[in-house]
């Protein structure tokens, strides 16, 4: 990738980004590049240290773990699922129909992710109500069945929904952008880079389902 | 890399995965989605949770190496997405190599118990 990096004239397109008088927009392009990586990685690191502390509470209180993942609703997880896997998949044609300048399309599929995300909001908000009416919810009163492993799913699920509500900030800011007709094949890097927001909030939650619904 | 036409499949700047690549790959997920679901009905004793997590592992995958364009992407770029990962399995590793070995419960606990 860095064969065509570093160009020392920069010719400026109708196409191309507002930072292009400072570095060619292939260089500027994958730098950003890298540099969201690197935040997801710090993202996966946060998340493993919560999922590092459930290894450990399961592995000191099995059976409270099994019982406690019994009193999760397996539909609603897998159905969260699904719209997630759906809404990541919409996220990555709308990063292709970015790559051909086509901003129409970047606004309908990122507009179904957005959507997606309001859905599975949407259902969160119905367990977690659910939990808070059988005053299985954290800070309750009468608060203490399954306390170690609610404590756990309800950190864990919490961050991973606040995590859900900036991917759609954040591809609604896209939308915005494509709806001005900003992008084009020289210039998409917020397409890519909010599309590669969101498949981590998809990845994490690949593992989260699982782990709080299914084995305990 | 001057040459952006509709239907070749290197863009100016990253590489572009065609429609059909990324609803196959949906697919797949999906499948892997009904099998970590059935396949957490059967009793594997102590073997359950490994099954999930690989399974679950073989989608993460799958999405960093297609949706995330990780296919065609530099060693740097590799380089960036492995390291997290090694971090995680030395974290979680080291700590079930520490704390199940540990006296139970803590000695310190033990002494403000008897108090």
């Amino acid at each position: 990738m860095s064969s065509h990096a570093a160009t020392a004239h920069v010719e400026v397109g109708p196409g191309d980004p507002p930072h292009i008088h400072h570095m060619d927009s292939t260089t500027a392009y994958h730098a950003a590049k890298l540099g969201m990586w690197l935040f997801l990685g710090t993202e996966i690191l946060l998340f493993a240290v919560m999922f590092c502390g459930f290894a450990i509470m399961r592995y000191m209180h099995l059976d409270e773990f099994h019982e406690g993942s019994k009193q999760l609703s397996v539909k609603f997880g897998a159905l969260n699922t699904v719209v997630l896997l759906v809404s990541s998949w919409t996220a990555a044609l709308g990063v292709t129909a970015a790559q051909k300048s086509d901003n129409k399309g970047v606004v309908k599929w990122f507009g179904i992710s957005i959507i997606c995300g309001g859905i599975f909001l949407v259902v969160k908000a119905i367990e977690y109500s659910a939990k808070w009416h059988h005053e299985m919810f954290p800070l309750q009163e009468n608060f203490h069945q399954f306390k170690n492993f609610l404590g756990f799913y309800f950190c864990m699920t919490g961050l991973h929904a606040l995590h859900v509500v900036i991917g759609m900030v954040l591809m609604g800011w896209v939308v915005l952008k494509a709806m001005k007709n900003r992008f084009s094949e020289r210039y998409y890097t917020p397409v890519e880079l909010g599309a590669l927001y969101w498949h981590l909030v998809d990845l994490i939650w690949i593992y989260l389902f699982p782990l709080l619904y299914l084995v305990g | 890399m001057a040459h952006g036409q509709k239907h070749d499949s290197h863009g100016t700047l990253g590489h572009i995965i065609p429609p059909s690549v990324s609803t196959t790959i949906l697919v797949a997920l999906l499948i892997l989605t009904v099998v970590t679901v059935a396949v957490a009905g059967i009793d594997f004793g102590k073997m359950n949770i490994i099954v999930a997590m690989a399974i679950a592992s073989i989608k993460a995958a799958l999405v960093i190496v297609f949706f995330m364009h990780g296919l065609h992407e530099s060693k740097i770029l590799w380089t960036y997405i492995l390291i997290p990962f090694v971090l995680v399995i030395i974290m979680i590793g080291g700590t079930f190599t520490d704390d199940p070995f540990r006296a139970k419960p803590l000695p310190v606990k033990a002494e403000i118990a008897a108090k």
